[in-house]
């Protein structure tokens, strides 16, 4: 059944890109049209979650609407109508990150649920023991932090973290040194919500299969501005949340290498996971089933396959280039005010830009620019190390997505400026 | 004043600036206004830990009546505890218990109490209410 919808979606794939034009986009986003506070929306927390487009509000609500029944149950009409509809999903997220095959990608709630699944059922598959060690990096985001450290106090294993420079990139020779026989994984993430680096990840991966060690890959905030091929990187697992990439909340991926989701028990034990049960024994379904036991978020997952649709109407390097505008402009704008420090440089950077200002604290920095419409994100950014790391209590980011203007950068700064002036 | 009165003259404070920049000020004005936090009461256990900034509070009974401490590294932070502090300190635990404060959405900064300010003022308050509870159970 698989390889005859895979037919399908590739004929979907389209033959023509759509213009990059900016004011159609922001047609497709009904709420950038609202006003907060009496001003214009000025929308700059993407990388918390971004707005959806109206075919992803119209996907999950025409599921609800006329095609709402349980999947992979039924023998009706509405059964296979809905399943039909969530497999389509999983191959366009299939198609998207390139995986080999529909059965590795895995519906999860988002990138926090997939590491959880993956630390809980290595852990019990015995991939990490007493004693061995796994590598993360100093910028994790704590879904990528906690779910090991959880993990490490139950199996007596050992946490060890890669420390990142000054400008907030990794200190690949501390990465070089860490690595050893006792190394049993690597989890990193691609590019930090915190700093905005995009990680060598590809470089890390080959470092770490030359020792026969394999990776997870954090991609919550790189499937929205980049284009991900999981064969190319050669990860063993990818992660990311459909929300952050113009998708519903509550649905993300997990996928894996065949092999490497073979190797793994079930998660959760329920319905719709298994093959057969008795009081005995029970055996378990194949790939993608295994883990997705119980009713899915399937109207989640719908909506997260049109989101995909939506990113693949564009051509992904118009995307990156409006991004990397956005970014530059208001690098550039931001350096200019006084006393406003940007944390994270990183030789390579996506859309983010934390800051501070000499004597403001963050806090009061996006309670103020809130009263003009300006969303930004105040504080820690579930990244606490990385504020240990510059001693900061906090920072201030502005992230962008492809909705984006260059005239919203300069209603950021305006912002900031009243702010500086208020509490001079 | 009673402690009514006092939230009363809080209100009609506020209700003559109509606009958010204005009230923003006000409450920056109020924040540098603040005593100074005594340092030695700046202690992790009198932390009031959570996600946006750092809050300190402690209190301690004076002649039967609740004297308020509390600082933060955040200047609106400060402004909103002068608030509290004027609403709350110098008062009776028993007064404090039993008065609502119903103040803080008459002088329209109830949002400020929204979950996702994990330590605006709806901790603070919460802190305050435990103290005024706690001595007030001494007392009997």
């Amino acid at each position: 059944m698989q390889n005859e919808s895979e037919t399908v979606v590739k004929s979907r794939t389209p033959l023509k890109y759509r213009e990059f034009n900016i004011d159609q986009i922001r047609d497709d986003f009904p709420i950038l049209k609202r006003t907060v506070n009496g001003k214009q929306l000025v929308y700059l927390d993407n990388a918390a979650t971004t707005q959806k487009p109206q075919s992803v509000i119209d996907a999950t609500t025409h599921y609800y609407t006329f095609e709402n029944a349980n999947i992979h149950r039924g023998l009706h009409f509405l059964s296979e109508v809905a399943t039909e509809s969530y497999e389509q999903a999983r191959l366009k997220v299939k198609e998207y990150i390139n995986a080999m095959s529909a059965s590795e990608i895995i519906f999860v709630r988002g990138a926090t649920e997939a590491i959880n699944l993956l630390a809980n059922t290595m852990c019990r598959a015995g991939i990490i023991g007493e004693g061995d060690e796994i590598i993360i990096t100093e910028m994790e985001h704590h879904a990528n932090i906690v779910p090991w450290q959880l993990m490490c106090e139950r199996n007596k294993a050992k946490l060890k973290v890669v420390p990142i420079d000054d400008n907030g990139d990794i200190i690949v020779g501390e990465y070089d040194k860490l690595i050893n026989d006792k190394t049993k994984l690597v989890s990193i993430v691609h590019i930090s919500n915190a700093l905005g680096t995009i990680n060598p990840v590809k470089e890390i991966i080959k470092t770490a299969h030359s020792r026969g060690v394999p990776v997870i890959i954090d991609g919550s905030q790189a499937v929205q501005h980049q284009a991900v091929d999981v064969q190319e990187l050669d990860c063993d697992f990818y992660v990311f949340s459909g929300h952050k990439m113009y998708g519903p909340t509550g649905i993300g991926i997990l996928y894996g290498k065949t092999k490497m989701l073979e190797n793994l028990p079930p998660y959760q034990g329920g319905g719709d996971m298994i093959r057969k049960v008795t009081f005995e024994k029970t055996t378990f379904d194949d790939l993608p089933n295994k883990f997705e036991a119980g009713t899915p978020n399937i109207a989640g997952g719908i909506g997260l396959g049109v989101a995909v649709d939506y990113l693949k109407s564009f051509n992904m390097s118009n995307i990156i280039k409006h991004e990397e505008e956005l970014l530059n402009y208001a690098t550039e704008k931001l350096l200019q005010i006084e006393g406003l420090r940007i944390i994270g440089n990183a030789k390579k950077k996506s859309s983010v830009v934390s800051f501070v200002i000499d004597g403001i604290h963050p806090y009061d920095i996006g309670t103020i620019i809130d009263t003009d419409g300006i969303a930004i994100r105040t504080g820690h950014h579930c990244t606490q190390p990385i504020m240990q790391r510059y001693n900061l209590p906090a920072t201030a980011r502005a992230s962008f997505a492809l909705y984006n203007t260059l005239e919203e950068v300069d209603k950021l700064v305006v912002g900031i400026k009243k702010v500086i002036s208020m509490f001079k | 004043m009673t402690i009514k009165e006092t939230h009363q003259s809080l209100i009609k404070e506020f209700e003559a600036i109509d606009n958010w920049d204005d009230r923003y000020s006000h409450i920056i004005k109020l924040g540098r206004q603040l005593p100074d936090f005594p340092e030695e009461y700046r202690l992790d256990k009198n932390k009031i830990e959570g996600c946006q900034s750092q809050v300190w509070m402690y209190a301690k009974l004076i002649n039967g009546k609740l004297q308020i401490y509390a600082d933060s590294d955040a200047m609106i932070v400060k402004g909103l505890i002068a608030i509290l502090l004027r609403a709350y300190s110098g008062f009776t635990p028993s007064e404090i218990y039993s008065t609502s404060p119903d103040f803080i959405k008459e002088i329209g900064i109830d949002h400020h109490l929204s979950p996702t300010r994990k330590n605006g003022l709806a901790s603070m308050l919460k802190q305050i209410k435990m103290y005024a509870f706690t001595f007030k159970a001494l007392a009997i």
